[in-house]
């Protein structure tokens, strides 16, 4: 079995959409989420629905990886925990205004990604996942190492939210929120045009036939790494809005777990979908903040619960299940005004 | 000198639970294809399973070596039967997310029933304190330990090289379409084989139950190290899981004693070079890419 390491993904991944490009479906959706988007800190706690696109943009950076290009990192909290540190460091010794410092954050997330990328993309299937894990976990001990500057175990506290003159900390982060609410949407963007680019056509030649990507004269490895450095860059975006959010940076946005949670947010959104991960990341965060809130103790009984049962009975994620149900209808009727 | 000694046997006897534990690693994804993220769960269930035989039944250290072991085969085919076999035609990477999930629960289930702090639990009689070679003190756990693992890790060599079930074992690992061509079923061997790499992780984890310290998150750090080691040693190969599992038991036993601040990362590092000069490890087989 070691010799179909490639993927076969059951999952019907990143196809061209079903809807046509005018199709007004498609408008009514864009402005459903936006409407979503801005009115969500009237719903709910605006920091938990800034973790809920923090968590999202993350997830779509795997995505970018896992459904696009058909490489499941097991390592992006290397690139979010190391941003968060960074933003977090920037914002307090530089007093830059916090999205300069999120920038920063980014910056050093491709730097880190670019030498691990170029390491990893060197297997393939599994592999791949081990060896990102197993780096990530390295840079998870040199942070600790490194207490001068990260405070080791006690984190990097009460990094400062400054914006352009303004100290934007208030009681319920209520117009923090849209500020980076707009750094998130920013980051979608750029996936969004990287997917749909001939860039991004050629990431999923990649995924679904190496070999003759490369006999097309594709440098299958050279277009690996970029992809991984973008999606890292977006990761750093979204970890570094996290800590700017919760004015803190933790060992914990470095650990392991939190590389397995987001696969499991993208997973649970749909892999391949891309806007998936926001609707796994609502699900997920939401229902963290609700057992915490309700001090039930063992989230790890949930989490992992959850996990199994999408991979054993929903592989196809939220959104790419309505995706399916769609396109069904869609060809159903198509077929039916043929007849 | 005696100082270097006592690392290195230290680093054996850490060398000997990456080495057991890699071993079944290496045969349940030789023969199944799947990558057991929850290894280094089984290896911490093993070692708990102990600590707790001995403080509610008294049953002592020796008959956990061999009960635990059983136990966690039973444990495996059970989780074999009734989730990793459903996947088993798909992707390895859903097997692979399936028993992080399972990692997740039984880490946390174990949290919640024995807390965070550790379980007690003492060398057995007659291998505590410690030997005198010359100079050089040795402490005997760790002497026994380093040689149990090497006599296990052979006794499966042994199995898998001179007997039919280890052909038929070591064929389905190293060429499955080809085993399945000559008549074999290789499916039939698939849920003893998981159990038995189950077995294993348990057996190391009787064996480091003295030694370390028995929580909930032991395996954590564990499974990632495990990668490494078959990483380092090409997950392909049965050799190469055990051979790295001792060499990065010292590398990281030599790191812990001249250079306690990198300690853990100079494992990390030997692995980033053996990817970049060597990316299928140094037994492995080049990949189909």
């Amino acid at each position: 079995m070691s010799e179909q390491m490639t993927a076969k993904v059951d999952v019907d991944l990143a196809q061209p959409s079903i809807l046509s490009r005018r199709n007004p479906l498609r408008y009514l959706m864009l402005l459903g989420g936006l409407a979503v988007l801005v009115l969500l800190p009237y719903w709910i706690y605006p920091p938990v629905a800034m973790d809920i696109l923090c968590w999202g943009l993350f997830a779509i950076s795997v995505d970018l990886l896992l459904g696009f290009t058909g490489l499941l990192s097991f390592g992006h909290a290397a690139f979010w925990g190391g941003s968060a540190y960074c933003t977090g460091l920037i914002a307090t010794h530089w007093g830059v205004p916090f999205p300069v410092a999120v920038v920063g954050g980014a910056v050093f997330a491709m730097l880190i990604a670019w030498p691990i990328g170029y390491l990893s993309v060197r297997r393939t299937g599994i592999y791949f996942a081990m060896v990102t894990l197993a780096f990530a976990q390295m840079l998870y001990f040199i942070a600790n190492q490194a207490r001068d500057l990260t405070g080791g175990e006690n984190g990097l506290q009460g990094i400062p939210r400054s914006f352009f003159g303004i100290e934007l900390v208030e009681e319920d982060s209520f117009y923090f929120y849209y500020v980076g609410a707009a750094m998130i949407l920013v980051g979608i963007f750029i996936a969004w045009r990287v997917v749909n680019s001939p860039f991004g056509r050629v990431l999923t030649a990649v995924r679904d036939n190496p070999a003759r990507a490369r006999a097309l004269g594709y440098d299958v490895e050279r277009f690996k790494i970029k992809a991984f450095v973008i999606s890292a860059g977006l990761a750093g975006l979204a970890g570094g809005v996290f800590a700017i959010s919760h004015q803190f940076a933790s060992l914990q946005e470095l650990m392991w777990t939190t590389s397995g949670k987001v696969v499991l947010v993208t997973v649970l959104g749909g892999i391949g979908t891309l806007w998936g991960g926001l609707v796994g990341a609502g699900v997920v965060v939401t229902l963290e903040d609700f057992l915490a809130s309700s001090g039930f103790e063992g989230i790890g009984l949930i989490t992992g619960s959850i996990f199994v049962l999408i991979v054993l009975l929903f592989r196809h994620g939220i959104w790419g299940t309505g995706r399916n149900v769609l396109r069904r209808y869609v060809l159903d009727r198509r077929k039916r005004a043929r007849d | 000198m005696s100082a270097f000694l006592q690392y290195t046997l230290q680093g054996l006897a850490a060398g000997g639970f990456y080495a057991l534990s890699a071993l079944g690693l290496a045969v349940i994804f030789g023969v199944l294809g799947v990558v057991n993220f929850s290894h280094g769960a089984c290896y911490m269930l093993g070692a708990v399973i102990s600590a707790v035989l001995l403080a509610e039944l008294h049953v002592g250290f020796w008959v956990a070596l061999v009960v635990v072991p059983i136990l966690m085969f039973g444990f495996g085919v059970l989780m074999e039967r009734l989730l990793v076999r459903w996947l088993l035609a798909l992707d390895p990477l859903y097997n692979f997310l399936l028993t992080f999930g399972l990692t997740l629960i039984l880490v946390e289930a174990v949290k919640q029933k024995y807390g965070v702090s550790g379980l007690p639990y003492e060398v057995p009689a007659g291998l505590g304190g410690q030997v005198s070679i010359g100079s050089v003190n040795l402490s005997v756990y760790a002497i026994f330990a380093c040689l149990f693992s090497v006599v296990v890790c052979v006794a499966v060599g042994l199995l898998l090289t001179k007997t039919r079930i280890g052909m038929i074992v070591r064929a389905s690992t190293e060429a499955p379409e080809r085993t399945r061509a000559l008549g074999i079923n290789v499916g039939r061997w698939v849920t003893p084989v998981f159990g038995f790499g189950i077995a294993l992780a348990g057996l190391a984890g009787v064996l480091a139950a003295p030694t370390r310290a028995i929580t909930a998150e032991m395996g954590s750090n564990f499974i990632i190290i495990l990668f490494a080691v078959v990483v380092i040693g090409g997950l392909g190969s049965i050799l190469g899981a055990v051979v790295a599992g001792f060499l990065v038991g010292l590398v990281e036993a030599y790191g812990i004693a001249y250079a306690p601040t990198y300690a853990q990362i100079v494992i990390f590092v030997l692995m980033a070079l053996v990817v970049l000069v060597r990316p299928s490890g140094l037994f492995g087989r080049e990949e189909v890419a």
